[in-house]
């Protein structure tokens, strides 16, 4: 094997949760301004192989690299935390849920980071915070409080709070599955937008069209491991694997 | 019952009512200081701190403060610890007073959806960063009731200290009584005073709670 690293490099990836082995040897490359999309049922580790990117679930086995950097590093733990910090401010990451400080207004949500880490002064984050509202269309609201926004608002502000820190990267698990459906466009259109602009993505999905749109890749994970993978018109169109015509055929049925 | 005895003695009891005022501050500054080290402790990565937290946190709960007044006030000068009763008093009801609140703070801090934390550690805030600016201004609204509530029950506990002669409410009643022979007028002047100071405090709570939520 050659040391030649894609922008996100991700091998042999295992994960047990005690006797329960979620990940079972994942490898997985994306380069720089890529979009991929992973899709699977429920339980099959998409979440899981998401956050070990950033190590919020650290592996138990296997690395991940991102821009030449190893992230899941041997180090001690002083040392580990004030490196993994460092990673993580490079990858944004959406969650299904938001998890907006509540406590904080929008533009509270989207300075905080930035102040606190990057030393930016007030103006500096105020400016910062306009323009990241202003870019999912949330400028109006940016004194409003996470409670006074609905869903699709909240996870604009959510995406605007990720891409202000300027990541090299951003992962998005189901950012649109808790959102009624009416919703989900104006977060997808955000996603598009930043597809356009040539962010790398990795996108976690149950959203086929959204995915066989923006990416350039699927991977079809089921119990662990990456069943098949593929550019979507390949992949959705053609699988070759039994399973990944099973879970389209039952995703279909679902959706009528 | 001896309305005229009660209005000759009620500044006197006043006075008491001041210290026992005094006493249930200070005990309470030392019950949040020691209450947020046992939390903080309960909740360390280090398994030493969290069982040293959690014997402090079952000691002090799973005895009666009456007892843990009584040996440091009584059985400390036997162990080179020397203290008056005033002291002892503060020092003892603010240990007790930390176990309770130390099971309040964790429960508030814990109570806090991971996803929080887990959305600042993303951004690349550290443990602490994440706590200081994400979860304790969370978990710190949500422990206002549940910490009025220790409140309450420490300003109560105050009058143990009668038990080792510091001159509060109770034991100035007490002391009334010896001269007077009139309980029932000494006690219920205490009790309104105790009263008055639960009532105000509780209304702060409520005060309070209602300012800091989250619009
Ligand atoms: N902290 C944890 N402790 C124990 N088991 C866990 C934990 N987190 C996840 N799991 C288990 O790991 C498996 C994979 O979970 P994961 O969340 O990665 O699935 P997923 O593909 O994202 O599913 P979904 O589509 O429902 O989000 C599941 O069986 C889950 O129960
Ligand atoms: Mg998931």
């Amino acid at each position: 094997m050659t040391d030649e690293k894609s922008f996100v490099e991700i091998r042999h990836a295992q994960k047990a949760f005690g006797k329960l082995e979620v990940l079972k040897d994942i490898s997985l490359s994306v380069d720089k301004g890529q979009i991929v999309g992973i899709i699977g049922s429920s339980g099959s580790g998409k979440s899981t192989l998401l956050r070990a990117i950033n190590d919020l679930d650290p592996l138990t086995g296997g690395e991940v690299w991102l821009d030449g950097v190893e992230v899941n590093q041997k180090l001690p733990h002083r040392q580990y935390e004030k490196h993994i910090n460092q990673m993580r401010q490079q990858v944004g990451m959406v969650f299904q849920h938001f998890n907006l400080f509540p406590h904080m207004t929008a533009r509270e949500n989207v300075t905080m980071a930035p102040m606190l880490l990057k030393g930016l002064s007030k103006d500096e984050a105020n400016t910062l915070a306009e323009e990241q509202l202003d870019n999912v269309g949330m400028l109006e609201r940016i004194d409003y409080y996470p409670s006074q926004l609905s869903g699709g608002q909240k996870q604009r502000v959510a995406i605007a709070r990720a891409l202000a820190m300027k990541p090299k990267l951003m992962l998005f698990d189901e950012a649109t599955s808790a959102l009624d459906p009416e919703l989900v466009e104006e977060v997808n259109q955000v996603m598009r937008k930043l597809a356009e602009q040539h962010m790398t993505m990795i996108i976690v999905t149950h959203e086929m069209d959204f995915a066989a749109s923006v990416c350039d890749r699927v991977l079809f994970m089921d119990q662990g491991v990456v069943v098949e993978e593929g550019p979507p018109s390949m992949l959705f169109k053609n699988p070759t694997q039994p399973r990944t015509r099973e879970f389209l055929r039952k995703h279909l049925e679902n959706a009528k | 019952m001896d309305i005229e005895l009660m209005l000759k003695v009620y500044p006197f009891f006043l006075e008491a009512a001041w210290l026992t005022i005094v006493l249930s501050v200070l005990t309470a500054v030392l019950g949040l200081i020691c209450g947020t080290l046992g939390a903080f402790a309960r909740l360390s990565r280090f398994a030493i701190l969290r069982f040293i937290a959690a014997a402090y946190v079952s000691v002090f709960r799973g005895t009666p403060a009456l007892i843990q007044l009584f040996i440091l006030y009584f059985g400390g000068p036997q162990i080179g610890i020397q203290l008056d009763a005033f002291e002892a008093g503060v020092i003892g009801l603010g240990i007790n007073a930390g176990a309770y609140m130390a099971e309040t703070i964790r429960g508030g801090i814990i109570s806090i959806d991971k996803g929080q934390r887990e959305a600042a550690r993303t951004l690349g805030l550290s443990h602490w960063q994440a706590m200081y600016k994400i979860i304790l201004p969370q978990a710190a609204r949500l422990m206002v009731r549940p910490l009025g509530v220790n409140l309450n029950m420490l300003i109560k506990a105050t009058a143990l200290v009668a038990a080792i002669s510091v001159v509060e409410l109770t034991y100035t009643a007490q002391r009334y009584i010896g001269s007077t022979y009139k309980p029932f007028e000494m006690f219920l002047l205490a009790g309104v005073l105790y009263m008055i100071i639960i009532y105000v405090t509780g209304r702060g709570v409520v005060w309070l709670d209602r300012k800091v939520q989250i619009t």
